[in-house]
Protein backbone atom coordinates (compact mmCIF):
# COMPACT_ATOMS: atom_id res chain seq x y z
CA UNK A 1 0.00 0.00 0.00
CA UNK A 2 2.46 2.04 1.33
CA UNK A 3 4.33 1.53 -2.56
CA UNK A 4 1.45 2.90 -4.36
CA UNK A 5 0.92 5.96 -1.95
CA UNK A 6 4.63 7.29 -2.46
CA UNK A 7 4.60 6.79 -6.10
CA UNK A 8 0.88 8.57 -6.82
CA UNK A 9 1.97 11.27 -3.99
CA UNK A 10 4.73 12.16 -6.02
CA UNK A 11 3.17 11.97 -9.23
CA UNK A 12 0.42 14.27 -8.33
CA UNK A 13 2.49 16.49 -6.13
CA UNK A 14 4.29 17.84 -9.36
CA UNK A 15 1.09 18.60 -11.66
CA UNK A 16 -0.56 20.24 -8.12
CA UNK A 17 2.16 22.54 -7.28
CA UNK A 18 1.82 23.73 -10.67
CA UNK A 19 -1.76 24.35 -10.85
CA UNK A 20 -1.25 25.97 -7.26
CA UNK A 21 1.02 28.23 -8.93
CA UNK A 22 -1.39 29.24 -11.98
CA UNK A 23 -3.81 29.76 -9.34
CA UNK A 24 -1.88 32.21 -7.64
CA UNK A 25 -0.98 33.93 -10.79
CA UNK A 26 -4.30 34.31 -11.59
CA UNK A 27 -6.04 35.87 -8.40
CA UNK A 28 -7.85 38.18 -8.73
CA UNK A 29 -9.31 37.29 -12.36
CA UNK A 30 -12.96 36.65 -13.04
CA UNK A 31 -14.17 32.95 -14.07
CA UNK A 32 -10.24 31.69 -13.70
CA UNK A 33 -11.77 28.94 -11.45
CA UNK A 34 -13.51 27.36 -14.32
CA UNK A 35 -11.05 27.74 -16.51
CA UNK A 36 -8.46 26.18 -14.33
CA UNK A 37 -10.90 23.67 -13.72
CA UNK A 38 -11.19 23.08 -17.16
CA UNK A 39 -7.40 22.57 -17.47
CA UNK A 40 -8.06 19.85 -15.13
CA UNK A 41 -10.54 17.73 -16.11
CA UNK A 42 -8.82 18.68 -19.80
CA UNK A 43 -5.27 16.89 -18.41
CA UNK A 44 -7.23 13.87 -16.87
CA UNK A 45 -8.73 12.86 -20.42
CA UNK A 46 -5.41 13.42 -22.31
CA UNK A 47 -3.92 11.37 -19.29
CA UNK A 48 -6.09 8.48 -19.89
CA UNK A 49 -5.88 9.08 -23.81
CA UNK A 50 -2.41 8.86 -23.48
CA UNK A 51 -1.80 5.68 -21.22
CA UNK A 52 -4.19 3.97 -23.63
CA UNK A 53 -1.86 4.82 -26.60
CA UNK A 54 1.70 4.21 -24.52
CA UNK A 55 2.80 1.28 -26.25
CA UNK A 56 2.61 3.37 -29.63
CA UNK A 57 3.54 6.54 -28.42
CA UNK A 58 7.23 4.60 -26.90
CA UNK A 59 7.67 2.72 -30.25
CA UNK A 60 7.01 5.86 -32.41
CA UNK A 61 9.93 8.20 -33.82
CA UNK A 62 12.44 4.96 -33.31
CA UNK A 63 11.46 4.53 -29.55
CA UNK A 64 11.92 8.16 -28.96
CA UNK A 65 8.35 9.15 -29.29
CA UNK A 66 7.95 9.32 -25.24
CA UNK A 67 11.06 11.76 -25.37
CA UNK A 68 9.53 13.69 -28.05
CA UNK A 69 6.06 14.03 -26.61
CA UNK A 70 7.26 14.90 -22.88
CA UNK A 71 9.75 17.53 -24.11
CA UNK A 72 7.05 18.80 -26.89
CA UNK A 73 4.48 19.14 -24.26
CA UNK A 74 7.41 20.98 -21.57
CA UNK A 75 8.28 23.35 -24.16
CA UNK A 76 4.45 24.46 -25.10
CA UNK A 77 3.88 24.85 -21.11
CA UNK A 78 7.26 26.80 -20.95
CA UNK A 79 5.64 29.10 -23.69
CA UNK A 80 2.05 29.80 -22.15
CA UNK A 81 3.47 30.58 -18.90
CA UNK A 82 5.98 33.03 -20.84
CA UNK A 83 3.47 34.56 -21.95
CA UNK A 84 1.43 34.90 -19.29
CA UNK A 85 4.31 36.53 -17.66
CA UNK A 86 4.83 39.08 -20.22
CA UNK A 87 1.66 39.89 -20.22
CA UNK A 88 1.22 40.44 -16.63
CA UNK A 89 4.66 42.64 -17.12
CA UNK A 90 2.17 45.19 -19.25
CA UNK A 91 -1.14 44.93 -17.00
CA UNK A 92 -0.10 43.73 -13.64
CA UNK A 93 -0.35 47.55 -11.97
CA UNK A 94 -3.67 48.24 -13.96
CA UNK A 95 -4.57 45.07 -12.43
CA UNK A 96 -4.33 45.16 -8.97
CA UNK A 97 -5.23 48.89 -9.18
CA UNK A 98 -8.55 47.68 -10.30
CA UNK A 99 -8.74 44.43 -7.90
CA UNK A 100 -8.00 47.57 -4.96
CA UNK A 101 -10.61 49.68 -6.60
CA UNK A 102 -13.63 47.02 -7.15
CA UNK A 103 -13.35 45.13 -4.61
CA UNK A 104 -13.79 41.95 -7.13
CA UNK A 105 -12.45 40.16 -9.66
CA UNK A 106 -11.74 41.83 -12.95
CA UNK A 107 -12.41 40.45 -16.27
CA UNK A 108 -8.97 40.23 -18.72
CA UNK A 109 -10.77 38.54 -21.35
CA UNK A 110 -10.08 34.84 -22.36
CA UNK A 111 -6.32 34.78 -23.86
CA UNK A 112 -4.14 35.35 -20.89
CA UNK A 113 -6.83 32.79 -19.34
CA UNK A 114 -6.52 29.81 -22.09
CA UNK A 115 -2.31 29.96 -21.60
CA UNK A 116 -3.06 29.09 -17.95
CA UNK A 117 -5.56 26.92 -19.11
CA UNK A 118 -2.76 24.57 -21.67
CA UNK A 119 -0.48 25.28 -18.47
CA UNK A 120 -2.67 23.38 -16.24
CA UNK A 121 -3.89 20.46 -18.73
CA UNK A 122 -0.38 19.82 -19.83
CA UNK A 123 1.03 19.24 -16.20
CA UNK A 124 -1.81 17.26 -15.45
CA UNK A 125 -1.68 14.90 -18.45
CA UNK A 126 1.91 14.31 -17.89
CA UNK A 127 1.56 13.60 -13.96
CA UNK A 128 -1.75 11.83 -14.21
CA UNK A 129 -0.42 9.87 -17.90
CA UNK A 130 2.29 7.88 -15.63
CA UNK A 131 -0.27 7.46 -12.43
CA UNK A 132 -3.01 5.69 -15.23
CA UNK A 133 -0.04 3.45 -16.53
CA UNK A 134 1.31 2.98 -12.99
CA UNK A 135 -2.45 2.05 -11.51
CA UNK A 136 -3.26 0.20 -14.67
CA UNK A 137 0.13 -2.10 -14.27
CA UNK A 138 -1.08 -2.68 -10.88
CA UNK A 139 -4.81 -3.95 -11.31
CA UNK A 140 -3.48 -5.81 -14.28
CA UNK A 141 -1.65 -8.02 -11.66
CA UNK A 142 -4.59 -8.38 -9.42
CA UNK A 143 -4.20 -5.01 -7.21
CA UNK A 144 -5.56 -5.54 -3.67
CA UNK A 145 -7.86 -3.10 -2.15
CA UNK A 146 -4.77 -1.90 -0.03
CA UNK A 147 -3.38 -0.76 -3.25
CA UNK A 148 -6.35 1.07 -4.59
CA UNK A 149 -6.32 3.21 -0.80
CA UNK A 150 -2.35 3.90 -0.99
CA UNK A 151 -3.34 5.31 -4.50
CA UNK A 152 -6.16 7.32 -3.20
CA UNK A 153 -3.78 8.25 -0.22
CA UNK A 154 -1.10 9.19 -2.53
CA UNK A 155 -3.51 11.06 -4.41
CA UNK A 156 -5.25 13.46 -1.87
CA UNK A 157 -1.54 13.65 0.08
CA UNK A 158 -0.05 15.51 -3.46
CA UNK A 159 -3.17 17.84 -4.05
CA UNK A 160 -3.01 18.36 -0.32
CA UNK A 161 0.76 20.12 -0.48
CA UNK A 162 -0.65 22.05 -4.00
CA UNK A 163 -3.26 23.62 -1.67
CA UNK A 164 -0.94 24.54 1.38
CA UNK A 165 1.44 26.16 -1.14
CA UNK A 166 -1.50 28.06 -2.66
CA UNK A 167 -3.12 29.49 0.49
CA UNK A 168 0.74 30.51 1.28
CA UNK A 169 0.83 32.15 -1.56
CA UNK A 170 -2.22 33.96 -0.40
CA UNK A 171 -0.65 35.31 2.55
CA UNK A 172 1.76 37.72 0.31
CA UNK A 173 0.40 41.23 0.34
CA UNK A 174 -1.38 42.15 -2.56
CA UNK A 175 1.34 44.86 -3.39
CA UNK A 176 3.90 42.57 -3.47
CA UNK A 177 1.98 39.40 -4.91
CA UNK A 178 2.48 39.70 -8.92
CA UNK A 179 5.93 39.50 -8.38
CA UNK A 180 6.27 37.22 -6.29
CA UNK A 181 3.98 35.15 -8.64
CA UNK A 182 5.91 36.50 -11.32
CA UNK A 183 9.23 34.76 -10.12
CA UNK A 184 7.87 32.12 -9.78
CA UNK A 185 6.28 31.78 -12.95
CA UNK A 186 9.62 32.37 -14.17
CA UNK A 187 11.86 30.14 -12.44
CA UNK A 188 9.06 27.13 -13.05
CA UNK A 189 9.39 28.26 -17.15
CA UNK A 190 13.13 27.94 -16.60
CA UNK A 191 12.79 24.55 -14.96
CA UNK A 192 10.56 23.12 -17.69
CA UNK A 193 12.68 23.75 -20.02
CA UNK A 194 15.71 21.92 -18.51
CA UNK A 195 13.31 19.30 -18.38
CA UNK A 196 12.69 19.14 -22.46
CA UNK A 197 16.64 19.32 -22.89
CA UNK A 198 16.68 16.44 -20.18
CA UNK A 199 14.20 14.17 -22.31
CA UNK A 200 16.25 15.33 -25.30
CA UNK A 201 19.00 13.86 -24.60
CA UNK A 202 17.57 11.10 -23.18
CA UNK A 203 16.29 10.97 -26.75
CA UNK A 204 19.57 11.15 -28.31
CA UNK A 205 18.69 14.37 -30.31
CA UNK A 206 20.85 16.79 -27.90
CA UNK A 207 25.03 15.98 -26.32
CA UNK A 208 24.73 16.51 -22.50
CA UNK A 209 27.92 19.13 -23.48
CA UNK A 210 28.87 18.46 -19.41
CA UNK A 211 27.57 15.22 -18.25
CA UNK A 212 27.18 16.31 -15.17
CA UNK A 213 27.64 20.15 -13.82
CA UNK A 214 27.72 19.39 -10.19
CA UNK A 215 26.47 17.26 -7.56
CA UNK A 216 24.76 18.47 -4.76
CA UNK A 217 22.82 14.94 -4.31
CA UNK A 218 24.50 14.24 -0.82
CA UNK A 219 22.85 17.88 1.04
CA UNK A 220 19.85 18.02 -1.36
CA UNK A 221 18.77 15.30 -2.88
CA UNK A 222 16.00 15.20 -5.45
CA UNK A 223 14.32 11.90 -4.14
CA UNK A 224 13.25 14.07 -1.25
CA UNK A 225 10.38 16.29 -0.72
CA UNK A 226 12.37 19.40 -0.30
CA UNK A 227 14.22 18.73 -3.37
CA UNK A 228 11.38 17.43 -5.24
CA UNK A 229 9.60 20.38 -3.95
CA UNK A 230 12.26 22.40 -5.41
CA UNK A 231 12.77 20.56 -8.51
CA UNK A 232 9.37 21.29 -9.71
CA UNK A 233 8.85 25.06 -8.44
CA UNK A 234 12.51 26.84 -9.47
CA UNK A 235 14.02 24.04 -11.52
CA UNK A 236 16.68 22.76 -8.53
CA UNK A 237 18.53 19.87 -10.30
CA UNK A 238 20.87 17.54 -7.97
CA UNK A 239 22.88 16.61 -10.86
CA UNK A 240 21.93 18.85 -14.25
CA UNK A 241 23.95 18.63 -17.34
CA UNK A 242 25.45 20.94 -19.20
CA UNK A 243 22.87 21.58 -21.71
CA UNK A 244 20.02 21.79 -19.03
CA UNK A 245 21.76 24.66 -17.50
CA UNK A 246 22.21 26.03 -20.67
CA UNK A 247 18.62 26.08 -21.57
CA UNK A 248 17.18 27.12 -17.78
CA UNK A 249 19.34 30.09 -18.43
CA UNK A 250 18.54 30.68 -22.01
CA UNK A 251 14.89 30.60 -20.96
CA UNK A 252 15.21 32.64 -18.18
CA UNK A 253 16.79 35.52 -19.77
CA UNK A 254 14.25 35.24 -22.53
CA UNK A 255 10.79 35.74 -20.64
CA UNK A 256 12.75 38.62 -18.49
CA UNK A 257 13.62 40.41 -21.82
CA UNK A 258 10.63 40.17 -23.17
CA UNK A 259 9.18 41.13 -19.92
CA UNK A 260 11.24 44.22 -19.66
CA UNK A 261 10.62 45.14 -23.52
CA UNK A 262 6.97 44.90 -23.12
CA UNK A 263 6.48 46.09 -19.75
CA UNK A 264 8.94 49.33 -20.76
CA UNK A 265 6.39 50.20 -23.90
CA UNK A 266 3.28 49.96 -21.26
CA UNK A 267 4.65 52.48 -19.12
CA UNK A 268 5.46 54.92 -22.04
CA UNK A 269 1.91 54.43 -23.58
CA UNK A 270 0.34 54.98 -20.36
CA UNK A 271 2.62 58.03 -20.08
CA UNK A 272 2.06 59.28 -23.26
CA UNK A 273 -1.84 58.91 -22.53
CA UNK A 274 -1.56 60.61 -19.25
CA UNK A 275 0.59 63.30 -20.89
CA UNK A 276 -2.26 64.05 -23.67
CA UNK A 277 -5.08 64.09 -21.08
CA UNK A 278 -3.58 66.60 -18.79
CA UNK A 279 -2.47 69.34 -21.90
CA UNK A 280 -5.15 71.72 -22.64
CA UNK A 281 -7.89 71.17 -25.69
CA UNK B 1 21.98 40.03 -32.87
CA UNK B 2 25.44 38.18 -34.95
CA UNK B 3 25.87 36.53 -31.73
CA UNK B 4 22.09 35.02 -31.10
CA UNK B 5 22.35 34.23 -35.03
CA UNK B 6 25.19 31.94 -34.38
CA UNK B 7 24.24 30.43 -31.54
CA UNK B 8 21.10 29.25 -33.08
CA UNK B 9 22.92 27.81 -35.70
CA UNK B 10 24.77 25.78 -33.04
CA UNK B 11 22.04 24.83 -31.40
CA UNK B 12 20.35 23.43 -34.57
CA UNK B 13 24.00 21.57 -35.33
CA UNK B 14 23.73 20.05 -31.89
CA UNK B 15 21.64 16.83 -33.12
CA UNK B 16 23.59 16.58 -36.11
CA UNK B 17 26.70 15.70 -33.65
CA UNK B 18 25.09 13.87 -31.04
CA UNK B 19 23.45 11.46 -33.64
CA UNK B 20 26.84 9.98 -34.71
CA UNK B 21 26.90 6.06 -34.32
CA UNK B 22 26.08 4.98 -31.01
CA UNK B 23 26.22 1.36 -30.00
CA UNK B 24 23.03 -0.24 -27.99
CA UNK B 25 22.92 -2.42 -25.60
CA UNK B 26 19.55 -4.33 -24.61
CA UNK B 27 18.47 -4.89 -21.03
CA UNK B 28 15.29 -7.24 -20.66
CA UNK B 29 12.64 -7.04 -18.12
CA UNK B 30 11.12 -10.16 -17.02
CA UNK B 31 8.65 -10.62 -14.04
CA UNK B 32 10.18 -7.45 -12.83
CA UNK B 33 13.50 -8.23 -12.84
CA UNK B 34 15.94 -6.83 -15.35
CA UNK B 35 18.36 -9.04 -17.52
CA UNK B 36 21.11 -8.67 -17.27
CA UNK B 37 21.08 -7.02 -13.69
CA UNK B 38 24.64 -6.07 -14.28
CA UNK B 39 25.35 -5.01 -17.66
CA UNK B 40 29.45 -3.42 -19.25
CA UNK B 41 29.72 -0.55 -20.88
CA UNK B 42 31.98 1.62 -22.80
CA UNK B 43 33.25 4.64 -20.83
CA UNK B 44 33.11 7.95 -22.28
CA UNK B 45 31.23 7.59 -25.52
CA UNK B 46 27.16 8.26 -25.27
CA UNK B 47 25.45 4.49 -25.88
CA UNK B 48 21.93 3.62 -26.12
CA UNK B 49 19.94 1.40 -23.87
CA UNK B 50 17.01 -0.53 -25.54
CA UNK B 51 14.56 -1.54 -22.71
CA UNK B 52 12.75 -4.68 -23.69
CA UNK B 53 9.68 -4.87 -21.26
CA UNK B 54 8.72 -8.54 -21.64
CA UNK B 55 6.23 -8.68 -18.74
CA UNK B 56 2.43 -7.79 -19.54
CA UNK B 57 2.83 -4.54 -17.21
CA UNK B 58 4.62 -1.12 -17.52
CA UNK B 59 7.79 -0.36 -16.23
CA UNK B 60 9.59 2.55 -15.52
CA UNK B 61 13.05 2.71 -16.16
CA UNK B 62 14.84 4.86 -13.92
CA UNK B 63 18.56 5.94 -12.80
CA UNK B 64 19.22 9.16 -10.65
CA UNK B 65 22.57 9.11 -12.04
CA UNK B 66 22.42 7.90 -15.61
CA UNK B 67 19.81 10.80 -15.94
CA UNK B 68 16.99 8.49 -17.18
CA UNK B 69 13.60 8.63 -16.51
CA UNK B 70 11.61 6.44 -19.10
CA UNK B 71 7.62 4.49 -18.97
CA UNK B 72 7.95 1.26 -21.24
CA UNK B 73 4.31 -0.30 -21.43
CA UNK B 74 3.90 -4.10 -20.81
CA UNK B 75 5.08 -6.25 -24.07
CA UNK B 76 7.21 -3.21 -25.69
CA UNK B 77 10.78 -1.48 -26.52
CA UNK B 78 11.88 1.33 -25.47
CA UNK B 79 15.14 3.08 -26.22
CA UNK B 80 17.23 5.51 -23.76
CA UNK B 81 20.21 7.45 -24.94
CA UNK B 82 23.11 7.86 -21.53
CA UNK B 83 26.88 8.81 -21.38
CA UNK B 84 29.55 10.02 -22.03
CA UNK B 85 29.62 8.34 -18.91
CA UNK B 86 32.67 8.37 -16.74
CA UNK B 87 34.18 5.57 -15.34
CA UNK B 88 32.28 3.58 -12.86
CA UNK B 89 29.13 1.88 -11.75
CA UNK B 90 25.45 3.39 -12.13
CA UNK B 91 22.62 1.52 -10.75
CA UNK B 92 19.28 1.85 -11.94
CA UNK B 93 15.52 0.47 -11.42
CA UNK B 94 12.09 0.33 -12.09
CA UNK B 95 9.81 2.65 -10.32
CA UNK B 96 6.81 0.80 -10.55
CA UNK B 97 8.49 -2.41 -8.68
CA UNK B 98 11.48 -1.35 -6.98
CA UNK B 99 11.73 -4.47 -4.54
CA UNK B 100 12.96 -6.83 -7.45
CA UNK B 101 13.64 -4.76 -10.29
CA UNK B 102 17.54 -3.44 -9.21
CA UNK B 103 20.12 -3.96 -11.81
CA UNK B 104 23.88 -1.93 -12.30
CA UNK B 105 25.56 -0.40 -15.47
CA UNK B 106 29.60 -0.66 -15.08
CA UNK B 107 31.19 1.89 -17.68
CA UNK B 108 34.82 0.66 -18.54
Amino acid sequence: MLGSAVIVFRETLEAALIVAIVMGATRGVALRGRWIAGGVALGIVGALVVAMFAGVISEAVQGRGQELFNAGVLLVAVAMLAWHNVWMSSHARKHVEEMRHLGHDVQVGAKPLSAMLAVTAVAVLREGAETVLFLYGLMATGGTAGLALGGALGLVGGAAVGVLLYFGLLRIPLRHFFTVTGVIVLLLAAGLAASAAGFLVQAGLLPTLIEQVWDTSGILSMDGLAGRMLHVLVGYNDRPTGIELLFYVVTLVTILALMRLFGARSTRAARAAAAKEGAPA
Amino acid sequence: MKAKKYGLALLLALPLAAMAETPEYTIAIKEHRFNPAEIAVPAGKRIKLVIDNQDATPEEFESKTLRVEKIVPGNSKGTVTVGPLKPGSYSFFGEFHEATAQGKLHAE
